[in-house]
This record gives C-alpha cells, sequence and structure tokens, in this order.
C-alpha cells in the first residue's frame, strides 16, 4: 500500500513539475550558500590548525625571547649544557618573485619526533637537508616560482601552506640573521638546573601551547563569525522559499490527502510515507546543494585567503578540500531546514478534519488570527532586540540581538503592509482601484513569506553597506591624521639605518622614527611603539580621549597612549597605570594619559617615548623612518641613490594610503558578494511565490476579464501591484537596514575588535536600494505577468467551467 | 670494541651494511686507518673529522657499601655525514650519547643527540672534555676525569683516576676486525680507579670500583656480511685485563680477536684460533632473545671461564637497540667485567 500512496503524492508533482523545482531549488541553494560558507571556515580554520601543528605551538611550550625578535644561538647552547631539553627554531618571511613565503628552520636532531615539520628523513634525504646544499620541505599546495634560485625542494605531507622548512643553517642564511634564533621548543618534561634565564643570559616568555597557531584563531573568530552570520541568513532566506512551496502543495494536495484518508489509508502510514517523500527530496535537494557551495567557496576561497594574509597574517590554503565538517552538517542541515520547514504542514496534515469542505476562502479568518499572533512574535522578538542593545557585550550576543531585530522585522511586516494596504483600500476611489487595493490585501497572504525574504535581504544590504560606506570614510579620514609624514623609508639593516638617520637630520625638516617592539600582557601581545617628540602627533594623531598634558606626558616619559582596542580589552582609562615587561627583567611603570583610534588593527598598542623605547629594548630594529620635508619627490630620489633602496622601501604617503585602501576594498569583496547572492535568493523567492501564485489567481482575475478588462490592462495593473508591494517592503527595509548598522557598528565591532566606528547616513544608497528592490521585483514579476497576457481566453473561460 | 655505538650513529641507514650500517662501503673522502701508525697523546685523545666514526666508550663495574653490585655506562658517538670539516650548522658531524645505570633488578638507559660544529656537543683534548648536553667526560687529562650523565629517574657524577698507560690494541692500534681487511684504531685505558655517586629514582648510593675506557674511530669497520657481534671487556682478580669479540658473519665463519693485557698495561694480541666462544644459555630481556651466559675459553693462556650478567634485561632501548651489561666472571679465572652483544632481533 506504501508505493500506492507514494505514487498518488508523487502525482501531484507531476502535474505541477514547477511546485517542485522550486522546493528543491529553495533548499539547494541555501544549502549551497550555507555549506559554501562552511566550507571557507573549515579550511581556514584547519590552515590556521595545521600552521600550529607545523610550528609545534599546538602541543609544546615555546620559548620566546621578552622584548626582541631574535636572540643569539649561544643561549640556546648554554640551556642545552645545563640540561634544558630545548630545540631551536628560526622564524621569518622571505619574499620570492612576487610571493611572501614563510619561512621554518629547524633542526632534526633535536625537534620533537611528533612535529611534522620535521622530516622523516632517512638516509640521503638526511644528508641532504643537513649537508651543505640543503634541503626544503613545503606542502602540495605551495608553489614556488621556476626559476628560483633556491636549495631543492621536495613535498611533504603535514606542512602548512605557503611555509618552507629547512634546516636551520639554511634559514638563517636565507633570512641573513646569522647566529641567531628566533624561539626555542620545549620538549614535554624539560627540567635543567639552572632557570633558564639564568643558564642562558636571556629572558624568555614561556607560552602555553594552543592550538591555533599562536593566537590567530583568535584574532580570526570575528572574521569567520561573519561569514557564519552570512551563511545562516542565506540559509534562512532560502527556507523561506522551502516554506512557501511546501505550504502551497499542502494547500493543493488537501482535497487529494482528504480523499486518501476517506479511502482507508491509516494516518499513521500516509504520515511515514510524507515524511519518506520530504527526507528523500531534501536528500536530494543537500547534495546538490553541498556540490554548488563546494564551487561558491571553491571561487571565493582565494579572495577570503588574499584578505587574511592581509589583515592578520594568516595563511590559508587558496585550494579546497572535501572535509566531512561541511559536507557533512550541509546535508543535515538540509534535511533539518526541510523538516522545520515542512513541520508546520506536517502537524496540519495530521490534524486536518476529514469531511469538512475544502473552504480555501476561509483564508480570511485565518489570515487575522494569523497575523495576529505574527504580531505578538514580532513585538516580542523587538523587546528583546531592545534588551540586549544595552546589554550585548559579547560576540554571539551582538549576532542574536540582529536576529532578533530582522525576525522581529520579518514577522511584523505582513501586519504592517496588511494595516497599510487597509488604510489605503478606505481611502481608494473608483471600482479598479478598490479592486486593485483589496486584491492585494488577498495576495498579501501567498507573497508575505517571499516579502519578508526580500526585507531580509534589503535590510542586511543597507545595514552591511551602511557599515561598510562608513567604515571606509571613517578610514580614509585617519589615514589622513596618522599617514602625516610625506616619506616612509626601511633600512636593510641597522648600519644604513643609522646612515639614513645621520643624512636625513641635515636634509629633511623631521627625521621620525618608526620604531617597535613586541611584548606580552598577560598572555596576550602587545605592540610597543616608540614616538619622537614631535607635533606632527600632538597635532594630528586621532585621540578619542585624553588627559591635559597628555603628550608632555609621553615625552617626559612617564606616560603612555593605549589604542581603542586594548583599552577596551583591558577595561582600562586614561589615569590608569600600564606596567610593561622589559627583556632584562624589570618593569616599565606607566600612566595612560590618552587613548587613540587604531581602526583596522587586531592587536593592542601602546605608544611611548622612542627614546626610552630604544633604550629599555635594546634590541629593537630600528630601521623604519618617517621623514617630514616639503620636497618629497627630491628626497626620495636622492634616497634611493645614495642608499641603494628599492621602491619599496622609500615610499611615499600617497602610495601608503593606496595601498592601505586596496586591502581595505578586498576585505570587502567578499562581503558584497554574498550580499548580492542573498539578493538573488530573495529575487527567486519572490518568483517562485509569484508564479505558484498564478494558478490560484485564475479564479479571481477571471470574472475581470470577463467583465471587460483586457488581459494586457490585468497584466498591468499585477505588475503595479507587485511593484507597490515591494515598493513599501524597500522603504520598510529601510529603518531596519540602519539598525542593522547601528548593530554592527556599535555592538558586533566593538565585541569583535575592541573599535567603535561611527556610523554616517548614505540617503543615495538607499534610493539605490529602493530601485534595486523595483528591479529584482519587476524582474521576478515579469514572467507570470507576461504569461498572464497571454494566458488563453479558453483558461479563463474554465474557471467558470469548473467545480471550484 | 664499541662498533655498535658506531653504527647507532649513522643516518645513512638506508642503503647501510653490516651492522647499523658500519659495513657500508667507505664514503669517498674518508681516511682509513692504515697499518704502521703510532697513536699520539694527548692528542689522539680529541675528534678525527677525517674518519666516519668515531666513539669515547665507557664502563664501570661498582660496588655500593652493602655489597651490592652496579654498572654504569657512558657513550659519546661521532658521525659524519661527509668527509670535511665545516663551522656552525654547516658541519657534517652529528653526535650521539648513550648513558645507562644496571643494578640487580633495574636497567635505566638515557640517549641524546647533538648536532656538531655549534657547541653543543664536542671534544677537546687539554684540557680534556667530551661532552653532549649536560653529558660529560672531563679533567685536566684523559688520566684523571669526572664523569657525569643524568636520565630519566637516574644520574652519576664518578671520579676516575689512573696511572697506568694507555694500551693499543691490535696491532700498534691497528685494529683489524674481519678476514677482508676492515679495521680500525683503537686503544683503551682499561685501569681506571673509581669513586663516586650514582643516584636512581631520588636515592643516592656512593660507589667504588674499575672503570675501562675505549677509543675507537674509522671509516669501514666491517664488512658488509657482518650482522653482529659479542664483545668482552673483563677486569681479572689477578689485575690482568681481557678484551675479546666474536664478530658474527652472515656468509662466512665468524672473525674473533682480542687482547691479552697485563697487569702492567703490556697488550698481547690474541690469535683468533687460540680464542672460543660458547653460547650457554639464552634468555628473552624486554627486546629479543639474547645469550645471557657465556663460556669463553683461550687455550693458550689457560683460560676457561663463564659468564653470567649482573642484570640478563640489560637491553638498551635506543635508536639502535643492543644489550649491554655488567657481568660476573668465574671459572680458572674470577673477575668482573662488561658484556655487549648486538644484531640480535
Amino acid at each position: 500500500m506504501n508505493r500506492l500512496i507514494l505514487r498518488t503524492l508523487l502525482s501531484h508533482w507531476r502535474s505541477r513539475p514547477f511546485q517542485i523545482v522550486t522546493l528543491l531549488l529553495g533548499l539547494t541553494v541555501a544549502t549551497a550558500l550555507w555549506s559554501g560558507v562552511q566550507a571557507i571556515n573549515a579550511e581556514a580554520r584547519a590552515s590556521y590548525a595545521q600552521a600550529a601543528a607545523t610550528l609545534g605551538t599546538d602541543r609544546f611550550d615555546s620559548l620566546q625571547p621578552r622584548g626582541a625578535e631574535t636572540f643569539d644561538q649561544e643561549a640556546y647552547i648554554a640551556l642545552r649544557r645545563a640540561g634544558w631539553d630545548v630545540s631551536p627554531v628560526v622564524e621569518g618571511s622571505f619574499r620570492l618573485g612576487g610571493e611572501r613565503y614563510r619561512v621554518l628552520g629547524i633542526d632534526p636532531v633535536t625537534a620533537p619526533s611528533s612535529l611534522p615539520a620535521r622530516p622523516d628523513l632517512q638516509g640521503a634525504d638526511l644528508t641532504d637537508f643537513l649537508g651543505p646544499t640543503g634541503l626544503i620541505l613545503i606542502s602540495a599546495s605551495t608553489t614556488l616560482p621556476r626559476d628560483a634560485d633556491l636549495p631543492p625542494v621536495r613535498v611533504v605531507e603535514g606542512i602548512a601552506p605557503g611555509t618552507l622548512v629547512m634546516d636551520i643553517g639554511l634559514a638563517q642564511t636565507l633570512l641573513t640573521m646569522p647566529g641567531q634564533l628566533s624561539r626555542l621548543i620545549l620538549l614535554p618534561g624539560a627540567q635543567g638546573t639552572p632557570p633558564i634565564a639564568e643558564a642562558s643570559g636571556v629572558v624568555f616568555d614561556r607560552i602555553a601551547p594552543r592550538g591555533d597557531g599562536g593566537g590567530i584563531g583568535a584574532l580570526t573568530d570575528s572574521f569567520h563569525l561573519n561569514l557564519t552570520a552570512f551563511g545562516f541568513l542565506a540559509f534562512a532566506v532560502g527556507l523561506f522559499i522551502v516554506y512557501s512551496s511546501i505550504g502551497l502543495a499542502f494547500e493543493q494536495r488537501k482535497p487529494m490527502l482528504r480523499t486518501l484518508r476517506a479511502l482507508g489509508v491509516p494516518l499513521r502510514r500516509l504520515m511515514l510515507v510524507m515524511v519518506a517523500e520530504l527526507t528523500a527530496l531534501a536528500l536530494l535537494a543537500g547534495i546538490a546543494g553541498v556540490a554548488l557551495g563546494y564551487l561558491i567557496a571553491a571561487s571565493l576561497l582565494p579572495d577570503v585567503a588574499a584578505t587574511l594574509e592581509g589583515l592578520y597574517g594568516a595563511q590559508v590554503s587558496g585550494s579546497l578540500s572535501l572535509r566531512p565538517a561541511w559536507w557533512a552538517t550541509g546535508l543535515l542541515i538540509a534535511m533539518g531546514g526541510a523538516a522545520l520547514a515542512a513541520g508546520d504542514t506536517l502537524w496540519r496534515t495530521a490534524r486536518m478534519p476529514l469531511l469538512s469542505a475544502a473552504m480555501p476562502e476561509a483564508w480570511h479568518g485565518a489570515q487575522a488570527r494569523a497575523q495576529f499572533w505574527q504580531g505578538i512574535a514580532a513585538l516580542g522578538c523587538f523587546a528583546l532586540a531592545l534588551v540586549l542593545s544595552f546589554t550585548a557585550s559579547s560576540l554571539t550576543a551582538g549576532f542574536v540581538l540582529m536576529g532578533a531585530l530582522l525576525i522581529g522585522a520579518a514577522l511584523a511586516l505582513p501586519v504592517v503592509l496588511a494595516t497599510i494596504l487597509r488604510i489605503g483600500a478606505a481611502r481608494a476611489r473608483g471600482p479598479l482601484s478598490q479592486w486593485g487595493w483589496a486584491d492585494a490585501r488577498q495576495q498579501m497572504s501567498r507573497l508575505s513569506l517571499a516579502l519578508m525574504a526580500l526585507l531580509l535581504a534589503l535590510s542586511a544590504n543597507i545595514g552591511v553597506g551602511t557599515m561598510v560606506m562608513s567604515f571606509r570614510d571613517t578610514f580614509t579620514g585617519w589615514l589622513d591624521q596618522r599617514l602625516v609624514a610625506e616619506v616612509y623609508v626601511t633600512a636593510s639593516d641597522a648600519e644604513q639605518g643609522r646612515a639614513i638617520h645621520a643624512w636625513a637630520t641635515g636634509r629633511v625638516d623631521a627625521v621620525l622614527p618608526i620604531w617597535s617592539a613586541e611584548a606580552r600582557l598577560g598572555a596576550v601581545p602587545i605592540s610597543i611603539y616608540g614616538v619622537a617628540q614631535h607635533p606632527t602627533y600632538s597635532e594630528h594623531w586621532p585621540l578619542i580621549e585624553a588627559l591635559p598634558g597628555a603628550w608632555q606626558s609621553v615625552a617626559r616619559g612617564d606616560g603612555a597612549l593605549i589604542n581603542e582596542q586594548m583599552a577596551a580589552r583591558r577595561d582600562l582609562s586614561p589615569g590608569d597605570t600600564l606596567i610593561l615587561p622589559t627583556p632584562d627583567g624589570t618593569d616599565w611603570p606607566l600612566t595612560i594619559t590618552a587613548i587613540y583610534s587604531d581602526y583596522g588593527n587586531p592587536v593592542d598598542q601602546v605608544m611611548v617615548d622612542v627614546g626610552l623605547l630604544a633604550t629599555r629594548y635594546p634590541d629593537i630594529e630600528r630601521l623604519r623612518f618617517a621623514l617630514r620635508t616639503a620636497d618629497a619627490p627630491q628626497v626620495i630620489e636622492e634616497a634611493r641613490a645614495r642608499f641603494g633602496l628599492s621602491s619599496e622601501q622609500v615610499v611615499d604617503q600617497a602610495a601608503i594610503k593606496a595601498l592601505s585602501l586596496a586591502i581595505f576594498e578586498r576585505t570587502f569583496t567578499v562581503t558584497g558578494a554574498l550580499n548580492i547572492l542573498t539578493l538573488a535568493v530573495a529575487a527567486l523567492a519572490l518568483l517562485t511565490a509569484m508564479l505558484t501564485l498564478q494558478l490560484m489567481r485564475l479564479p479571481s482575475l477571471a470574472p475581470l476579464w470577463a467583465m471587460g478588462l483586457t488581459r494586457a490592462a490585468l497584466a498591468r495593473a499585477e505588475l503595479v501591484k507587485v511593484l507597490a508591494l515591494a515598493l513599501l517592503t524597500a522603504i520598510l527595509s529601510i529603518p531596519i537596514g540602519l539598525g542593522v548598522a547601528w548593530v554592527l557598528t556599535n555592538v558586533i565591532n566593538v565585541t569583535a575588535f575592541g573599535w567603535r566606528l561611527p556610523m554616517n547616513l548614505y540617503p543615495m544608497d538607499w534610493l539605490r536600494l529602493i530601485g534595486l528592490a523595483l528591479l529584482t521585483a519587476a524582474v521576478a514579476a515579469g514572467l507570470p505577468v507576461l504569461r498572464l497576457a497571454r494566458t488563453a481566453p479558453r483558461t479563463l473561460l474554465g474557471v467558470f467551467a469548473s467545480e471550484r | 670494541m664499541r662498533v655498535l655505538a658506531f653504527l647507532l650513529l649513522l643516518p645513512t641507514l638506508a642503503f647501510a651494511q653490516g651492522f647499523a650500517g658500519l659495513g657500508t662501503a667507505t664514503h669517498e673522502g674518508f681516511a682509513t686507518p692504515e697499518r704502521g701508525g703510532t697513536l699520539t697523546f694527548p692528542a689522539d685523545h680529541a675528534a678525527h673529522p677525517d674518519y666516519r666514526i668515531e666513539w669515547w666508550y665507557l664502563t664501570a663495574n661498582m660496588t655500593g657499601p652493602d655489597g651490592a653490585s652496579y654498572g654504569a655506562q657512558w657513550t659519546l658517538f661521532r658521525s659524519a655525514l661527509a668527509p670535511g670539516g665545516a663551522d656552525g650548522w654547516a658541519s657534517p658531524q652529528i653526535w650521539m650519547g648513550h648513558a645507562a645505570l644496571t643494578t640487580a633488578d633495574r636497567h635505566v638507559v638515557a640517549e641524546t643527540f647533538a648536532r656538531g660544529g655549534i657547541g653543543q656537543a664536542g671534544v677537546t683534548a687539554q684540557p680534556f672534555a667530551a661532552w653532549i648536553d649536560d653529558w660529560q667526560i672531563a679533567g685536566p687529562d684523559l688520566t684523571e676525569v669526572t664523569v657525569r650523565a643524568r636520565g630519566d629517574g637516574f644520574a652519576y657524577t664518578l671520579d676516575l683516576a689512573t696511572s697506568a698507560p694507555f694500551v693499543a690494541q691490535g696491532d700498534g692500534g691497528y685494529s683489524v676486525k674481519s678476514g677482508a681487511g676492515q679495521a680500525s684504531y683503537y686503544y683503551s685505558q682499561p685501569f681506571y680507579d673509581l669513586t663516586g655517586m650514582i643516584k636512581i629514582d631520588g636515592v643516592p648510593t656512593p660507589v667504588t670500583g674499575q672503570a675501562w675506557l675505549d677509543r675507537e674511530w674509522s671509516s669501514q669497520p666491517l664488512a658488509e656480511t657482518q650482522d653482529g657481534w659479542d664483545w668482552f671487556s673483563i677486569h681479572f682478580e689477578s689485575g690482568e685485563k681481557l678484551m675479546a669479540f666474536r664478530l658474527r658473519d652472515n656468509s662466512d665463519a665468524p672473525f674473533h680477536s682480542g687482547t691479552w693485557i697485563e697487569a702492567d698495561g703490556t697488550p698481547h694480541p690474541l690469535d683468533g684460533d687460540t680464542l672460543s666462544f660458547t653460547e650457554l644459555e639464552r634468555a628473552q630481556t624486554s627486546g629479543p632473545q639474547v645469550p645471557i651466559r657465556w663460556r669463553v675459553q683461550i687455550a693458550q693462556r689457560g683460560l676457561d671461564i663463564t659468564t653470567r650478567p649482573l642484570n640478563p634485561d640489560a637491553w638498551m632501548d635506543t635508536l639502535f637497540p643492543y644489550w649491554e651489561g655488567p657481568i660476573h666472571v668465574e671459572g680458572s679465572h674470577d673477575g668482573i667485567g662488561y658484556l655487549e652483544m648486538t644484531g640480535y632481533e
């Protein structure tokens, strides 16, 4: 009997192939966007874990020199001779043919055997690795330029992308740091007699193992959360399509189901077969969705990888691999989504009274009831959003806030539109317009889901768009404030640095060193920047909060400035005391005198007097300078000629600004792409809703045609109605979108990055978006309207002839 | 003879021949030992980088205050990946250290590795220092040294002193290892007197006893078909010493050799035909089954002794594993010593 029931149910789809297509399409696209985003996230996280494993930072303690990037390898020898079981590591980055590679030098003899980077080399390979020519190990996904003047290269498993693993001696030569090491791996159980600092003469910070490549996971968390949120949004919009298709199918299958029940099919069996049918459809859509998601992710991944590298220095593989993490969850979520969308329908099927008439016109009363409950739910969501807007302090809370806002808006939309339409209907004059308003009110219940999807997509568009544009304007203005000097110079080594400093001091108006040290406060890395005493800083530097005499205090040596991120993360304000660690082990107490804004920087930053910095941290690199001069092109020419500097080493302000902005733009290309995809899904929702609606509209339209309205006029009226509804939705989406923008700039950004973005308004963008909404609606409505205009009179006549 | 140790140092095992690659044909550029040279001290106490393999091998037989027997081993191996010297990380030398302590019921082992050329391991002749990480043998010269090593759950500090001369093995230091003529330079100092302190699981014990140092270097000490050996070093109660070994061959008869050392240090090389080794009993160790009791006979000396180990499970669970432990000797002569067995699987 099951087969019979199944055949009966499936026959519905056969006669209405369009419905099953939209169902599958909706679920497929939703799953595709979701799993695509998850695939990108999974690939990135796998790359971070691999980087951590390659470096050994996920399993072993590390010793890093305090306040310096490198230390003498004699310290390593001294530690080993004191009985400390440590293994040396050299790390750095290396430019080859325009690409930047990470170099990792290890000592295979002392490195722990569980280090993936430690070559499992035997015999001739080990000899080559340690020998005079050397051997470089890379992962399969890394590509090196063909004619590079490098030692022989070997591909092995388990190495992070973009990383070159080699012997320490070779790494030291490649990175020009002879006799220097970057850090030490502390093998488990390592214990020597004198304490480390005493035995080696160097103060080390002991870093515990973490599985995310030295904090990269934490830094990039917000980026990935952003992507996930987008995925969720797209999935939700897609689910709307599924819900509407299933709901429509139920409406149309109701007589068939009633017949089946009346013929004696037990309810349980019927439900079972329906669930089986749904599962099969969901599985089909899920598989197609995962495949499509793979394609989307593969095309977006290179851009994401570039963004992550530019923003955080994270190395992510540019090629996608199939991981169960996302394709399995993609399938599960497709099934889950279908279950969610169909749950309501299945429940109604179970409760359906057997013998009552079909009564499709009972919609009116039902609609009013439904709207009442929807309105209550919407108010609930808004209330939650309101509460969270004051109390949200974590990233998840921020996204919940945004979710509540959007869901509340979606639920409220039909209620609001219905009210507007009611008011409009009351004011209507003339039969056609009266009919138009009334018809729109009836269409609302069918179109409401699609319009909700449109509202969500438009609001997200406005919200994200407003945020990005505000960010861009703020960023540009901030760049102008920070990049005041005309020329920026980077020396090749310390000696040249001194020479440049000496030459520039006589030649230009001011030489401002850009020197910094890396340190750790608590377990979190900070950078300490040195500032010279010059009005360039005190006049231009963007301060958010400042005590009087902030800059003088810094010049005196007892004050420091911190960036907004640090103030937010550690809950500091001007007047608090800050104690910085120094390489010789003493503490450096400072008073915080001001907080400055530092957009786009994920790391905490402190600014102190540069002279004192150089004294306390004697091992910092002194290679970078900013030069104030009225005569930039001339100075650049002279510097290049005199010191043989490359064009990368001497840049003018405009070039740096252009580079910063380019990185900025690249960051948001991904967002832009996802924005468009979401809007496309919403358009699809509208299109499918209208197409499925068409058949049901005939009984309403046929009488008008019979009364003399031409089909063309009918079609025009349809178009106008849809456009009007879309316009109303677009107008309503503007305040919601601004709300989303507010949440993004004031809650999400602050909790994710620690700095607040001022929010600007862009009315031209709203007009653009309204235009886009109308265009979407026109495209979506185009086909149905055209079909209506071409409907054969026979079909319209048939309405009167049929039973319904 | 501690060839085993050398072999362990060889990373070139992929195409190794003989036990642990010691039979691999010499890399071009390495020097080969020649008959007729003389050993000069203290220069020859230091490393010989022109040769591929080298070791400083110390074994000690000790007794505690309650008469319990102990054995200690301290070994530093040098292996060269390529001939020639270079400093820093480019040095082709790899160093390896083995340390062990044996009691009647415990045998603890430690192993460590180091790159050459950077100062993490090395040997200097005057004043004498041989070190790897925090293990060392050091003193004003090799006649008076302190030996230190430390491992998981054990440590020892031993003071060694001797006034006896160094003993050249084989023919004036040229020690042949096979019928085909593979050989090494080899000398020993079996006459150390020892006092010191050992610590196992945190329990310190003062000890006294005797120690034997072997020094050997070569570039291809074994023939390709030789797959292991059994080597004995024995201090007899009469004051004489015996060094004897049997090199097992998988295609030929085993190669026997040895040296009888008189109490004043005069060496008498032993003809292989006069030496006879007989396995008396095999036992299962934490590694493979090995012969733990032996009978050694030297016809021309009237020697007929049997050996038994202090601890049958003296298996060295290192990168290249082998058996090494103190033995007790009885029969025509009584004494104590060390036994090393390699190549058993």
